[in-house]
């Protein structure tokens, strides 16, 4: 499974930590970091992250683009 | 309800695309059949008060994403009229009549109208709440200010900022003593007016709007402490009614107490006169009442927050209830967000429940902040500005205290 976050959109609303804080978190300056290959066993937490992102940045698998 | 059967949804926003997505999630194969009283597909809101004001995005970047799978029928352009619950029976405003099987209400709200007193120029004076008035908001903005805006709330602090952004002179009204003071109490709220004053906003706190003269063009406002501010616009932005208007005589439970709505109960389930729950009626969104999620003596019984979130957050368990399937039983937590003047703004809980606010860091050079919100006991709420990374905990212990009934302070 590969994760994206489109960087120039997220506007470090959190809501993908609240979903899936195993795959999404905040660095020490305030940037959103992120594992881009969880195991397939995050996959239902990680399409509620996409579900969650008011600015729709995040995309799952080849989806993006 | 069982498959083959159809759903109609009324409303196509957020609200009313994520409930129609969220039943074929659920394997509802039956025909969904979506009505929408604007002429286009479902957008989002939260960008036409700021990206969309100052031209980094069009309306159009609004447009929300529907899945190829979702094999709705759209009918746009078009208002329901009434609703006849016996015959589960709509009527819309060209006429067209549509059955059901299960119907889900997500026609959201409309902008609050000027109260008065007295009337308003013909031109010149603004609400925001769809595209098109974003679109005409920002021809405004463009020709150039002053602008005033009435209300200090999410969407007129906002406004003021992407007015201010565009180096629009901008006079910002309200009659409570901080901007924003209902949603995030008065101590956060003395830091945002800090914050608005110094990017050059003239804020008027504690102060109201007694005319907008003139019958034609608006020229000026005259103001409850005896000034009048010369104006090319104004903005009213006192908050949202939802539109339950149709409803009335359809024998579901209005909420008439002041934020509206249809009472539903927790799954969704819009509620008849006598409070029994319907089987075959969810609601969803802005213009959905669900119980109070923390009542305390003297709370009203159902509440309309108009939250984002909540039509994201709840589409789910409406559409399990819709079709009879289990309580999917998601921990929600109410959440909302404000970017303004450089701020990003982040909220879980429910701050306006508050008695206390307790400010655990203020860097006011890094512009950060971080609070937490009490009533009783209870932790009722959290917020942070431009300090996300504090969120998910103080989200987790709002779960714990409002789902597991563990006290924190």
């Amino acid at each position: 499974m590969k994760v994206h976050v489109d960087m120039a959109l997220c506007a470090s609303h959190g809501r993908c930590v609240f979903a899936a804080p195993d795959v999404f978190s905040f660095d020490d300056d305030e940037e959103l970091t992120y594992e881009p290959s969880p195991g397939a066993d995050r996959r239902a937490e990680v399409e509620q992250a996409v579900l969650s992102c008011p600015v729709r940045a995040i995309t799952l698998d080849g989806d993006h683009g | 309800m069982s498959h083959g059967e159809s759903v109609v949804v009324v409303g196509a926003g957020l609200a009313g695309l994520r409930s129609a997505t969220a039943l074929r999630e659920r394997g509802f194969a039956g025909e969904i059949t979506i009505v929408g009283d604007e002429a286009h597909g479902p957008y989002d809101r939260p960008g036409l008060s700021k990206e969309v004001l100052i031209d980094r995005r069009t309306v159009l970047d609004t447009d929300l994403p529907v899945s190829a799978d979702l094999h709705a029928r759209w009918l746009l352009g078009r208002r329901a009229v009434s609703l006849e619950r016996n015959r589960r029976h709509l009527t819309l405003d060209d006429g067209t009549t549509l059955d059901y099987d299960g119907l889900v209400i997500a026609t959201g709200a409309s902008a609050r109208p000027w109260p008065g007193p007295g009337g308003l120029p013909r031109s010149g004076v603004h609400t925001l709440r769809g595209r098109e008035d974003a679109a005409a908001l920002r021809r405004a903005l463009t020709d150039g200010g002053p602008l005033l805006v009435i209300g200090a709330g999410f969407l007129g602090s906002e406004v003021a900022s992407a007015a201010r952004a565009l180096g629009l002179s901008v006079t910002l009204v309200d009659a409570s003593s901080q901007p924003m003071e209902r949603a995030v109490g008065p101590v956060v709220g003395s830091v945002l007016a800090g914050v608005q004053r110094a990017a050059g906003v003239d804020l008027r706190l504690d102060t109201t709007v007694t005319a907008l003269p003139g019958r034609s063009v608006l020229k000026e406002a005259l103001l409850s402490d005896g000034t009048r501010v010369a104006i090319r616009t104004a903005l009213i932005a006192l908050g949202a009614l939802p539109n339950t208007d149709w409803l009335r005589g359809s024998g579901l439970r209005l909420n008439d107490g002041a934020s509206g709505g249809i009472a539903c109960d927790h799954r969704g389930h819009a509620l008849q006169a006598d409070g029994r729950p319907t089987s075959d009626i969810v609601v969803l969104g802005d213009v959905a009442a669900p119980p109070h999620p923390l009542p305390y003596d003297g709370s009203p019984a159902h509440l309309s927050l108009g939250h984002w979130s909540a039509a994201v957050d709840h589409a789910d368990t409406v559409a399990a209830a819709l079709l009879g399937q289990e309580d999917p039983a998601h921990e929600i937590v109410p959440s909302f967000w404000s970017d303004q003047f450089g701020l990003r703004i982040r909220s879980v809980g429910l701050p306006m429940l508050a008695e206390r606010t307790e400010v655990h860091e203020h860097d006011p050079v890094r512009s950060r902040l971080e609070a937490t919100y009490h009533r009783g006991g209870r932790n009722v709420g959290a917020l942070t500005v431009n300090r996300a990374s504090r969120l998910a905990a103080h989200r987790r212990r709002i779960v714990d205290a409002w789902y597991r009934e563990e006290t924190t302070t």
